[in-house]
């Protein structure tokens, strides 16, 4: 179906990894993995050089002050590691429209980055009122057995599997 | 500053194997949430399964302590099932997006623009979310093992098998 794919570890092994360097963190630093929250912190960044009197009384804003933490380093330490491996292995491609997208929808750009705009919008939307993302809520929640975490988990999959199933169809159709 | 530093060594430990595992790419993403291939779901189970194990170690020898989210039923599952719709759309989630970027998928960079916007918004909807959706069936923090009311060290050895199983039968049908 793809051509192979030179470079790639197998997922088990990767995850294992990942499933060490997450005890390591934990051990170490006292950190659990996570993502979402550094874009709170960020877009109050943004905001606070527009309006820092307004970000400064915004109760989402103290609870998740726009500073650089850990998990904001952790964040960006995720894009120079994902820019390493590839480089280092020649998988690094410029890519603007996906595969599969392309397949199904064409090569034009604007449709693609219109939807990947407003997915991330609604998404970010969605994993702070859930308080997670797959990172905090799916590795993070379910590897300490956290109710919450398994909860989110099913809700993600079944809100993804929602629209891919509206966006390809049922199977042969493409 | 040594918080900051650990925060990115890890990350780039992470965002590499997140990169040689392959689950940073919206084929990936997409083909989980469309039942097709599973790799995501693999490297994600790998990882909570060695991670479980480690992680109630360390706190059993009181090395670590646990960092549990609360259940709020309200916040979880509306929350929840608006992110995966959002999932669906940009086929990243928010730590993957950063990685997807490093490996040159760029489309990623509009994601990561929408969900800053989509914080933005979620800062301004705060109020009004705390006084209704996050009073909606507010479990606080509980893991499964209190629900159940047995031992993690019960719980676990399922969770290995169970996952054990499910690896076993994606290879067979060779998702």
């Amino acid at each position: 179906m793809k051509e192979r794919d030179e470079g790639g570890w197998s997922p088990y092994l990767a995850g294992a990894l990942s499933g060490l360097v997450s005890i390591g963190s934990v051990w170490i630093a006292g950190k659990y993995f996570g993502a979402s929250t550094t874009f709170v912190r960020s877009a109050g960044m943004v905001e606070k050089a527009v309006d820092p009197e307004r970000v400064a009384q915004m109760p989402y804003f103290l609870k998740e002050l726009p500073i650089i933490d850990w998990q904001w380093m952790f964040v960006v330490g995720i894009f120079i590691g994902a820019l390493i491996a590839s480089t280092t292995s020649g998988s690094f491609r410029w890519q603007a429209v996906p595969d599969m997208w392309e397949v199904r929808f064409g090569p034009v750009r604007w449709k693609r980055w219109l939807t990947a705009f407003l997915g991330g919008t609604i998404g970010m939307f969605g994993a702070r009122l859930a308080d997670g993302c797959p990172s905090g809520h799916g590795l993070s929640g379910s590897m300490q057995l956290a109710a919450s975490g398994f909860v989110a988990l099913v809700c993600f999959f079944v809100g993804g599997m929602i629209v891919a199933r509206l966006l390809y169809g049922g199977g042969e159709r493409s | 500053m040594t918080t900051l530093i650990y925060g990115l060594v890890t990350g780039i430990l992470f965002g590499f194997l997140l990169q040689k595992g392959r689950v940073l790419r919206y084929d990936k993403q997409l083909g989980a949430l469309r039942l097709m291939d599973m790799t995501i779901v693999k490297f994600m189970l790998s990882a909570v399964l060695v991670g479980m194990v480690g992680i109630y170690l360390l706190n059993d020898l009181g090395l670590a302590k646990l960092s549990i989210k609360p259940l709020i039923f309200g916040g979880v599952v509306v929350g929840g099932l608006i992110f995966g719709i959002g999932w669906g759309l940009l086929g990243y989630c928010p730590g993957t997006s950063l990685g997807a970027l490093g490996e040159g998928r760029w489309d990623s960079a509009w994601g990561i623009v929408g969900m800053l916007c989509g914080a933005a918004l979620y800062a301004e909807a705060f109020p009004t979310m705390k006084a209704t959706v996050l009073t909606w069936g507010d479990f606080g923090k509980i893991t499964l093992p209190q629900i159940l009311g047995v031992s993690h060290w019960f719980i676990i050895p399922l969770f290995i098998i169970g996952g054990l199983l499910l690896f076993r039968w994606f290879e067979k049908k060779g998702l």
